[in-house]
């Protein structure tokens, strides 16, 4: 009875009696959540209009991240290393589609996800032997981002709110938005779309499809940078960074391999999941179970939905 | 002109089924197990045997896990590390609880349990598809690996958290344990890898394989010609689990000799599904190709500066040598996206129309 | 990068124009393991820096150690076993006097090989705990400390704080850690020290890929507030850890760690990090004679790979430390057997009469740099005493006295964990190697 006590009725009792707790806990998932949709993001995009299940978002955060602090310790100034460094991505995207996609045209899934994982282990040598191993500190005052936190007296407690976690939720905000505009107002977005629906119907009205995947690389080389900072103002700036990318992967399979909603909706789901379980449940077999949950939880969601939530519906013809 | 099968006629069925259905590939066959068994272990130094053959062979083995799940099977597994493991911990369990049994005994019982637990996490593969499917196995590799550091009993209460592999011997020869010496544990995971590459060539040229090759090309076709799809997947888990399982137990007592939960960690994963894929999915002596590309090239990378008497910063190697991997992945994909497998098969019928170019 | 390029390119001339000369003299072969890549080389990199700067300062200054050229050669680990066992079995070969394998991980698989290869392992302040015991170990070297030593100086610590071990009663002490062996480690200990001390103990284990992500474990520890909470972290757990602590508020000089984080992972963890403490047994700074000579010899003269405001960092002081031992584990080996040349297992038996007094420090241009330390054939860790020092923003500072650690505690943990060992291990060796004499 005890066991059943501790299971379904002392976390809520805890839930009730520290509200300020809950909502703290309830935000620090939405943040955690906000950052794997990020990096989830930059997956959907390329999914979405190349077929590419691109294993190299992971790396692609840290490189650009790597790219900016690096480019402003060798002294160029904040502002001018970020468009440095868009601009890097922008070449990055360029090499990927000539030297990588466009030899590959019309290869199976899984071979393309291979070849991304062949560009991991070329961007960590390369990051690493210009940028050299050792962590960096984020520039965040130089980028004018806000520091400190800002604290709301609650239920008796308080709860406190990061500026810098404010700041990546304003600006995940507005770059959905912007994309969702992008991809819906601009001549570059339908054809965007017009790509995704069918490589060939696209291809034989006039797109071009090198030119629609430098974008959608690229686009995705601007979500990692700002993934990057924010990931790197939470903590620092180092290889270690790539493991978080994997847990954009049950965000991804959550909310479907094609849909920008998708990646928001199961970031949130699966960051405050899995920070609600950890707080209340994880103590129970000893915590450190965030590990794991994300996993249990996508694919609790997965046998009812097996394409996501957000996926496109999966027809099977003989 | 070298491989013709010219004057070599098939009379019966077996015959014509047979893997080696040519003398050349026979001989060809016999030459490599001469090689293997005989030449290799003569020649090679305990740094070659150790270093290069056994982790080779080992993880021959585990990519042939691999293969038969989503080479054959057309199932994508990420939880190959933690099935490892598995192996690895039981064996360990199975060793300690009951030191009289032969090692070798629970080498293969150690497969068994990792078999279980793959048929577990293979049960929502019914249901769940092509890269949605990696989430389960990956939920697998997780899970498992947090077992591993978590459950004290798994690692008999050490307080190092590790695998401290003890000495077992063969006929009186020490297998496993710092005594042993790299020849016979080299002959032992030799013998293995022989043995259960054996097993599983008949596995796939006969009714289970077809089966499997069936699922995989369409599973829904697969289920309207009468194969019944559960119990398929479940045994491709089961198996390809069972092979992971030896492969994780040989690893870490015949090569490691000791090992933290660390080395099942999800990068284990990755590595095999490169060699998987970059040897050839859906054949066996890709896996072979993929295990020695993926994981004896940046050994020789590494080796190749001070070879020609370059002093560059071990650092700098090792840069270096991610760049070189990664380009060469992308390279082989690119001239050749079917595997290495494929380029042998090419390779060989280049041989038999030479000087011809067809 | 220029520069980088360029040091690369000078070390690789120099060192090309030493291997051929070195040939003819005489001359010991010295592997170091080293990790500058990979997701741990922020830590792994001062510390190959100081470690291999030491040694080539010994090299430039005196042309070795006893009239034998040292001859260097570092091998990538990672960090990864995998590797790590195979940098092993690349070096075992060439006749290295010891390994130094800088990972709790690649050290566990060399323990039992260290015998039958008859090369020495010194594993500083890492690895198995229970090898400090010589009796069972004859071939490990851990010191100057185990995390179990560690342990027993951070709670003594927090009891002299307190006003008094006694005082500890009803406090809570909460402990975040990596959740792999070195996290879990400390666990019995703590466990033990708990209920002697009646202190409430709270577990908040970080798993490997949440290093960057610790906030559910930071909230939990909001909910349980503790009076203390103690860190064995690694990497970038450690910078994550002090940002998460500073977010919730939880006074810097009640967190206290075990004696990994490094300068660079202060600077990471941004200003909100002053007051933050940590264990250390040995200085900080410059401002004695041999790091001098390594800055005048090695890094002026470009022979490092460091960045010169890095010599000096507490995980750059840690690999001089480190060869510091190298060091005299090779010349007590010379005087004990009167060879130049020595082997690995001269090397063993240098380590385990190692008696390093102040005098001898002073001799190093060391003094003041640590504690006096010495070894013995029963006790190869030595279990020296460690200070704590607090990070004021911009430096590591030390604030307190050497603190001993509760020997009566660690000592039949350590005996039952060496004991367990071996009777777990079937035909582990009895000990043979004689013992010889204190020099």
């Amino acid at each position: 009875m005890d066991i059943l006590y501790s299971i379904f009725i002392d976390p809520f009792v805890q839930m009730g009696s520290a509200p300020d707790l809950l909502v703290q806990t309830l935000w620090e998932g939405l943040v955690s959540g906000v950052l794997y949709a990020l990096i989830a993001l930059g997956f959907v995009l390329i999914f979405k209009a190349s077929g590419v299940f691109n294993f190299a978002q992971g790396i692609m955060v840290v490189f650009a991240a790597l790219t900016l602090v690096g480019l402003y310790e060798a002294g160029v100034p904040a502002i001018l290393a970020l468009i440095l460094t868009i601009a890097v991505m922008f070449l990055l995207a360029v090499g990927v589609e000539r030297l990588v996609l466009r030899p590959l045209v019309n290869q199976p899934d899984i071979i393309l996800f291979m070849a991304t994982f062949g560009l991991t282990y070329f961007l960590i040598g390369f990051g690493e032997l210009v940028f050299g191993g050792n962590p960096k500190v984020m520039i965040t005052d130089e980028l004018y981002l806000p520091r400190g936190s800002v604290e709301f007296e609650m239920f008796g407690g308080f709860v406190s709110l990061q500026k810098i976690d404010i700041t990546a939720a304003i600006i995940a905000s507005v770059m959905v938005a912007a994309l969702a505009v992008f991809f819906q107002k601009t001549r570059i977005g339908r054809a965007l779309r017009a790509v995704a629906d069918s490589h060939k119907a696209a291809l034989s009205v006039g797109i071009s499809l090198n030119q629609i995947w430098i974008i959608v690389w690229f686009t995705a080389g601007i979500v990692a940078l700002a993934t990057g900072i924010m990931w790197g103002a939470r903590s620092e700036v180092s290889f270690a960074l790539q493991i978080i990318a994997l847990k954009a992967l049950p965000v991804l399979i959550l909310g479907g391999f094609t849909s920008v909603p998708g990646a928001i909706v199961g970031g949130l789901i699966i960051g405050v999941g899995e920070k609600l379980g950890e707080f209340y449940w994880g103590p129970l077999v000893g915590s450190g179970i965030e590990s794991w949950l994300a996993y249990v939880i996508a694919l609790g969601f997965l046998l009812f939905r097996p394409q996501g939530l957000f996926g496109e519906r999966i027809i099977e013809r003989i | 002109m070298f491989y013709r099968e010219a004057g070599q006629f098939k009379t019966n069925y077996a015959a014509d089924m047979a893997v080696f259905p040519i003398l050349q590939d026979k001989i060809g066959i016999a030459i490599i197990l001469a090689l293997a068994l005989v030449v290799i272990p003569l020649v090679g130094n305990a740094f070659f045997l150790s270093v290069v053959m056994i982790p080779f062979l080992v993880f021959a083995l585990a990519s042939i896990g691999l293969n038969l799940l989503t080479g054959y099977t057309g199932l994508l597994s990420l939880g190959t590390a933690g099935f490892m493991g598995v192996g690895a911990f039981a064996c360990y369990k199975l060793t300690t609880i009951f030191p009289e049994v032969n090692i070798i005994v629970w080498i293969f019982a150690s497969g068994l349990f990792s078999a279980a637990v793959g048929v577990f996490f293979g049960l929502p593969s019914l249901r769940i598809k092509g890269f949605y499917l990696a989430v389960a196995t990956l939920a697998a590799q997780f899970f498992l690996q947090w077992c591993f550091i978590r459950i004290p009993w798994l690692y008999n209460y050490n307080v190092s958290g590790a695998i401290e592999v003890p000495t077992r011997t063969l006929f009186g020869i020490p297998v496993t344990g710092p005594n042993a010496s790299p020849e016979m544990r080299y002959y032992v995971v030799l013998g293995l890898v022989i043995l259960l590459t054996w097993i599983a060539s008949n596995l796939v040229h006969g009714r289970i394989g077809r089966s499997w090759m069936a699922v995989r090309d369409m599973d829904i076709a697969a289920e309207l010609m009468g194969i019944k799809l559960l119990p398929t997947k479940l045994l491709a888990f089961a198996v390809s689990s069972f092979y992971c399982g030896v492969a994780g137990a040989l690893m870490v007592f015949l090569w490691y000799g000791g090992a933290e939960p660390e080395v099942f960690s999800i990068n284990q994963s990755f590595l095999i599904l490169f060699m998987v894929i970059i040897g050839g999915l859906g054949s066996l002596i890709g896996s072979f190709f993929g295990a020695a590309l993926i994981y004896i090239l940046p050994i020789v990378l590494r080796g190749a500066p001070s070879l020609v008497g370059l002093d560059i910063g071990a650092a700098t190697v090792e840069h270096l040598t991610f760049m070189i991997v990664g380009a060469l992945i992308i390279v082989f994909l690119i001239v050749e996206p079917h595997g290495l497998a494929r380029l042998w098969q090419t390779g060989k019928q280049k041989l038999r129309v030479w000087p011809f170019p067809y | 990068m220029v520069r980088k390029l360029s040091t690369i390119l000078a070390t690789a001339i120099v060192a090309s124009a030493f291997a051929l000369p070195a040939k003819a003299q005489d001359s010991i072969y010295v592997p170091l393991f080293t990790y500058r890549t990979g997701p741990f080389s922020g830590s792994g990199i001062p510390i190959a820096n100081g470690m291999r700067d030491y040694l080539t300062m010994l090299n430039e200054r005196d042309g070795g150690i006893g009239g034998a050229k040292l001859i260097l050669e570092e091998c990538e680990t990672g960090y990864d076993t995998k590797k790590g066992v195979e940098c092993y079995e690349a070096v075992k070969g060439k006749n290295p006097v010891m390994i130094n394998p800088w990972s709790t991980g690649i050290t566990l698989p060399l323990i039992p090989r260290a015998a039958v290869d008859k090369i020495p392992i010194l594993s500083m302040a890492y690895g198995l705990s229970a090898s400090a015991d010589g009796e069972t170990f004859p071939w490990i070297f851990n010191p100057p400390n185990t995390y179990w030593d560690g342990l027993s100086m951070i709670i003594k610590y927090i009891g002299e704080q307190e006003g008094g071990l006694d005082k500890l009663k009803g406090k809570k002490i909460g402990y975040i850690y990596l959740d792999a062996g070195f996290g879990r480690e400390p666990l019995p200990l703590f466990d033990q020290l708990a209920r002697d001390l009646g202190f409430e103990l709270k577990l908040y284990p970080v798993p490997a890929d949440s290093m960057q992500n610790q906030s559910s474990q930071w909230l939990s520890v909001r909910r349980d507030r503790p009076d203390y909470m103690v860190l064995y972290g690694w990497g970038a757990l450690n910078p994550t850890a002090v940002k998460e602590a500073a977010k919730i508020n939880y006074p810097m000089e009640k967190f206290i760690s075990i004696w990994w984080p490094g300068d660079d992972d202060m600077r990471s963890a941004g200003p909100g990090g002053k007051g933050f403490k940590t264990l250390n047994w040995h200085a900080v700074g410059t401002d004695f004679p041999a790091l001098q000579d390594i800055q005048k010899l090695v890094v002026d003269k470009g022979l490092s790979q460091a960045p010169k405001n890095s010599v000096g960092e507490v995980l750059y002081n840690r690999g001089v430390y480190n060869s510091m031992l190298i060091a005299e584990g090779i010349r007590n080996a010379q005087k004990l057997t009167g060879k130049t040349v020595v082997t690995g297992e001269d090397v063993r038996r240098g380590l385990e009469t190692l008696n390093i007094d102040e005098a001898r420090l002073k001799e190093l241009g060391l003094e003041g740099f640590a504690g006096p330390i010495k070894l013995t054939c029963t006790d190869h860790n030595g279990h020296r005493p460690a200070f704590m020092q607090q990070w004021d923003g911009e430096k590591w500072v030390k604030i307190s006295e050497p603190i001993e650690p509760m020997a009566d505690r660690v000592k039949p943990l350590l005996e039952a964990a060496a004991r367990d060992y071996a009777e777990k291990s079937t035909g582990w060796p009895k000990r043979t190697e004689p013992c010889d004499k204190q020099s």
